[in-house]
């Protein structure tokens, strides 16, 4: 029955780092932007819960929002005021001004709250495990992925239904023909992108418990946004969700059963993928 | 024009190209007096000297060939930890050592390049990256050979040459790191200026019309690639034989962003940015270091976010005027 606990572990892993990852995607996907400082965003996310739980006594459930809403702000004037003059530069410059901001990011988090772990109480009805079928599961597990699951299900009824999210599919097809078209190109984006942040913000705040939180956390996390965003492809929710869970489910069943291999299968896995298909694994080939 | 013609040309403004101007004389007369003139900082000017040779390395892919990496730590990483094998295993000899962390890191090159050369700009970035992170996790679970997150530690190295002995204060390190670099620049600025130096720099503008003209792209970019991880293996055989210590910290992910960030300070495509850039930058990490120590991370991020918002335009735009005026003088006036 272990296998179906681990399983059931990595999906809750895996429904997290969607969570965290599917504003990166979309915004990749918009502008083309590589934002290496996503995590930064969800690292706000999670310091917003840990702090307003341990020195003011928010219970966890009323952060959850919080978490959101400043990381959301956080992108909103982020995007505003330095993002937007990148987005004509390269790659390159691109990288190398989201390394700079998750630099300033990891030693301002130091400073401000020091570079421990942080460990948040979970409200009692969350504790512990119980039995579904005699499969023992843990009921934060359970909590995240409802939760998640039907935000991935908002997300992509917002993407496929309505008429926001048909305009930011055509943005993302093409945005100069978007743009031609009438659709507000830029304040789309900003949207998204504020959005995309609170998600993030979310992502951390609900991963404290499964992934750690410390200043060090939009370093360590970097490459699994990417890994989900390039394995899953930019032009549609679901991409990045089955990435998300191949990943989860992956790194938690291979840290259990081959410990000794650590993260290696997983980088191994991304570049293999990378190799195989750069358009992603699950997206429609763009030509 | 006929071809024969054509290639007198060539050849002729290669020639010209390979000719040194009077300032490189100064930057290396430069380098070999701060020997003399700094005898306290000898060790940060050895890892002035490495940091050099790392962002040279860089810069034959980057700034030559347009190939962009996020993973470059992997080849110092496979480089320092050769030598540090070797000093431990089999000699103590250091140029041994700095010959076969070379060749170690060029293989590893030869081979992770069809893998990086293939796609854009992006999965390029990511590609490196995730090769980065694998050879980080590669030593980390090693440990039996790589001694895991202790280091490998008690290396002891024989005299150079069986002549000059390793000292504390880093006199030998320094002059050491020095002419290794030193060496390789003139081999990387014959290099650049060559046909094949010529041919790169054609793809890196112009891929399409470069495959169009008989430029065999996946070969003259697997060699660069190749002869960029050699060099960078050997600023980390250096790293690993100065220091006499090799951790997990130089395949870490910030040696990757700092070396691009040296060259981008520096400028790429012109060999002599990785020199400048790494001084620059060593310089203002000591200095930060000297009075936040611990957060001095948040200055270089700030730093690189204003370097590439617009910094950059003005600190080159102010250098540039800066040697017109002064070769303006000279010149009297063109």
């Amino acid at each position: 029955m272990t296998l179906l606990t681990i399983l059931i572990d990595g999906i809750a892993y895996g429904m997290v780092l969607f969570v965290l990852a599917s504003g990166l995607s979309v915004t990749l996907g918009l502008m083309n932007f590589v934002n290496l400082a996503h995590g930064a965003f969800a690292m706000v996310g999670g310091y917003v819960t840990v702090l307003l739980m341990q020195r003011l006594g928010v219970p966890f459930l009323a952060t959850l929002p919080a978490a959101f809403i400043v990381a959301a702000v956080a992108g909103l004037v982020l995007e505003r005021t330095l993002y937007r003059p990148m987005y004509a530069k390269s790659h390159l410059d691109q990288v190398m001004f989201s390394i700079g901001l998750v630099f300033m990011a990891v030693a301002a988090m130091k400073y401000a709250v020091g570079s421990q772990q942080q460990i948040i109480s979970l409200p009692s009805f969350l504790l512990g495990r119980f039995d579904v079928f005699g499969v023992s599961v843990g009921r934060y597990r359970l909590f995240v992925i409802v939760l998640c699951g039907l935000l991935a299900l908002a997300l992509h009824w917002g993407f496929v239904k309505t008429r926001f999210g048909s305009r930011l599919r055509a943005a993302v097809d093409d945005a100069r023909v978007a743009r031609g078209l009438g659709i507000p190109v830029t304040a789309l984006f900003a949207v998204t992108f504020a959005v995309g942040s609170g998600l993030a913000g979310l992502g951390g705040a609900l991963g404290v418990e499964l992934l750690g939180l410390d200043p060090t956390f939009p370093l360590k996390f970097m490459i699994y946004f990417l890994i989900v965003v390039t394995v899953g492809g930019t032009t549609t929710i679901t991409g990045p969700f089955f990435a998300a869970m191949l990943l989860g489910v992956a790194d938690v069943g291979g840290k259990y059963f081959i410990p000794q291999a650590g993260a290696f299968i997983i980088y191994g896995v991304m570049v293999a993928l990378l190799i195989l298909r750069p358009e992603g694994l699950f997206a429609r080939s763009r030509s | 024009m006929s071809t024969a013609d054509l290639t007198a040309r060539v050849r002729g403004s290669l020639v010209v190209a390979r000719k040194w101007h009077p300032a490189e004389f100064v930057v290396w007369v430069m380098a070999a007096a701060a020997f003399v003139l700094f005898p306290r900082q000898l060790l940060l000017l050895n890892e002035i000297a490495i940091l050099a040779l790392f962002a040279l390395s860089l810069d034959l892919i980057l700034g030559y060939a347009g190939i962009v990496s996020l993973g470059h730590a992997a080849f110092l990483g496979m480089g320092a930890y050769t030598a540090g094998l070797v000093a431990l295993h089999v000699t103590a000899d250091p140029l041994v050592g700095l010959v076969i962390g070379m060749a170690a890191s060029g293989l590893l090159g030869l081979v992770t390049s069809p893998l990086v050369l293939k796609g854009n700009d992006l999965t390029r970035l990511m590609v490196t990256l995730g090769i980065g992170l694998l050879m980080l996790e590669l030593a980390n679970s090693l440990g039996w050979l790589t001694g895991g997150a202790d280091g490998l530690q008690g290396i002891a190295m024989g005299k150079i040459l069986g002549l000059f002995e390793f000292d504390l204060f880093g006199k030998t390190a320094y002059a050491y790191s020095l002419t290794v670099l030193f060496l390789l620049f003139v081999l990387a600025r014959r290099i650049v200026h060559s046909p094949f130096g010529l041919s790169l720099r054609a793809v890196r503008d112009n891929p399409l019309r470069a495959a169009s003209s008989g430029v065999p792209i996946p070969w003259r970019l697997a060699a660069v690639y190749t002869l960029s991880a050699a060099y960078a293996g050997a600023a980390g055989a250096l790293l690993a034989q100065t220091t006499q210590f090799v951790s997990l910290d130089v395949l870490d992910f910030h040696r990757s962003a700092d070396v691009m960030l040296v060259l981008i300070i520096g400028g790429a495509g012109w060999l002599y940015g990785g020199i400048v850039g790494a001084a620059v930058f060593k310089l203002l990490q000591d200095w930060i270091a000297w009075f936040t120590p611990q957060y001095w991370q948040f200055w270089i991020g700030l730093f690189l976010v204003a370097f590439v918002l617009g910094g950059r335009e003005i600190l080159h735009g102010g250098i540039r005027a800066l040697v017109a005026r002064v070769s303006g003088r000279r010149g009297g006036g063109s």
